[in-house]
């Protein structure tokens, strides 16, 4: 039998530019996030644990505190930071330097799926062959969420959160466009089930060396509105049960509050609404424990750099 | 994706590509060595896989615009979800500039004529297109973009739909 070249020892180009076109992809990328002071996802794997809330939340709480905030919403498919944060129906400004994002009310620069699509009700569809969407679905997604992230005139900022959806694939897709990510927020509620599948993404977050990761327990009891009395909503202690095991801290434990899903739907944030309410006060303890992060990778290189420099 | 001329055992290079407009791709790629050539030709769902990256075989004749990913490949795009930065100067009312002097400083202006095609253009992907034809012009020394020139444009840079 012939021995043939392998793909690796065929070390001379075709000329086709699809690898020049893919690494040119990443420099935009790189380039666009070389002034954003600090990346953080805010994931956990599961759905329905108030990721999007938490963000929302963050972003307004970080913002009000006078950082410059950006917000990517990962999920494209159900998209609803725009909402939350109040620029549903915002138009981008279009540049050759990057799609300007909508701006908030609370400050927050904000992009999302939902300021792109024309029908409130319409699932997420690309124009398509009609054939094989399980084989290029992931790849055409990854390639839009690397173009909210990269293709936005974010300017400079101190954080962008990217809200990521339910699954670890989908934290492996951000990891993938932006391998030195600075924080990962887990959010989790105190269930087992919760903790179960979190437990997967804290595992993925330390596998790829994410520089800080944290828990944050959400709907962690509820407070009655008339006597005070804290109930539970889940039984379980999933979040504590996650620090021990894994060593990632709880950084914060946020109430079950009806008012923050109907302030988030408002699209003010309960943190800006109600910043004394206790979820809000919550939120606010999770921003200092953000801000107190925000930049250490970038200050640990600098002062790497200082001490090269002067040895 | 590389091809090797067993013969030869040398690398073929890239030499054209063809798209005839019903979801498939025809890239021609030729040995270096002997002359041969081959195509490789793709089905509508290859063609999605290569395109949804982002990437085109053969290079890029326009560069990357931003969200060029998102705006061409969504459908139901919103109307007016981005905004032109710049209103689209009209040539009507004003003296044609001279294709040096302006395109020295850079200017082009639309026609009526041209604007107004570019109107019938869907919001989503105006800004975008106006940018490709504007860099054209620019790129060429055309002070002044009418129908005509966006016809050329198009034929040179192969764009479909715009």
């Amino acid at each position: 039998m012939r021995k043939i070249r392998t793909y690796q020892e065929v070390t001379h180009e075709t000329g086709s530019d699809l690898l020049e076109q893919v690494v040119d992809q990443q420099r935009r990328l790189a380039d666009r996030l070389v002034r954003v002071r600090s990346v953080v996802a805010v994931a956990s794997g599961k759905g329905g644990v108030g990721k999007s809330a938490v963000t929302a939340n963050l972003a307004a709480a970080l913002a009000s505190r006078g950082l410059a905030v950006g917000a990517a919403d990962a999920d494209l498919n159900g998209p609803s930071l725009a909402r939350m944060l109040g620029v549903s129906g915002a138009r981008l400004a279009d540049r050759q330097s990057g799609v300007a994002p909508a701006q908030s009310p609370s400050g927050v620069r904000v992009i999302s799926m939902e300021l792109l699509q024309e029908e409130e009700d319409a699932p997420l569809r690309w124009r398509e062959p009609g054939m094989g969407g399980f084989i290029w679905q992931s790849t055409i997604e990854t390639g839009v969420l690397r173009e909210f992230l990269g293709d936005v005139e974010w300017g400079e900022l101190d954080v962008l959160l990217v809200d990521v959806p339910p699954g670890t694939d989908k934290i492996r897709r951000l990891l993938e466009l932006v391998p030195d990510l600075d924080q990962m927020l887990l959010v989790t509620t105190p269930s087992e089930t919760a903790r179960f599948v979190v437990s997967k993404s804290v595992r993925m977050a330390r596998e790829a060396a994410v520089e800080t990761v944290a828990l944050v327990s959400n709907m962690a009891g509820h407070t009655c509105s008339e006597c005070g009395h804290v109930s539970e909503l889940f039984t379980g202690d999933g979040a504590n049960r996650l620090e021990e095991e894994s060593g990632v801290p709880v950084w914060a434990v946020i109430p079950f509050d009806p008012r923050l899903g109907a302030a988030t739907d408002s699209g003010t944030p309960l943190v800006i609404s109600d910043p004394e309410a206790h979820s809000s006060r919550a939120i606010c303890a999770l921003a200092d424990r953000v801000e107190e992060h925000v930049g250490i990778r970038t200050e640990d290189a600098t002062e790497d750099a200082v001490e090269q420099g002067g040895s | 994706m590389k091809f090797l001329c067993l013969d030869c055992d040398d690398v073929m290079a890239f030499a054209e590509r063809q798209i005839p407009g019903d979801g498939t791709l025809a890239a021609v790629f030729t040995c270096g060595s002997c002359g041969r050539e081959m195509a490789m030709l793709t089905n509508p769902m290859e063609t999605q896989l290569v395109s949804s990256m982002g990437v085109k075989i053969g290079g890029r004749e326009v560069p990357t615009q931003p969200m060029e990913l998102a705006r061409t490949s969504l459908e139901g795009g919103r109307e007016g979800a981005f905004a032109l930065s710049e209103d689209i100067p009209l040539a009507s009312g004003e003296p044609p500039g001279t294709s040096a002097g302006e395109a020295a400083t850079g200017r082009v202006v639309w026609t009526a004529e041209a604007a107004g095609r570019l109107e019938r253009v869907p919001s989503f992907v105006r800004g975008m297109v106006k940018r490709i034809y504007t860099d054209w012009a620019r790129e060429k020394g055309v002070s002044e973009i009418t129908p005509d020139v966006m016809d050329r444009a198009r034929t040179e840079l192969g764009l479909e739909g715009m």
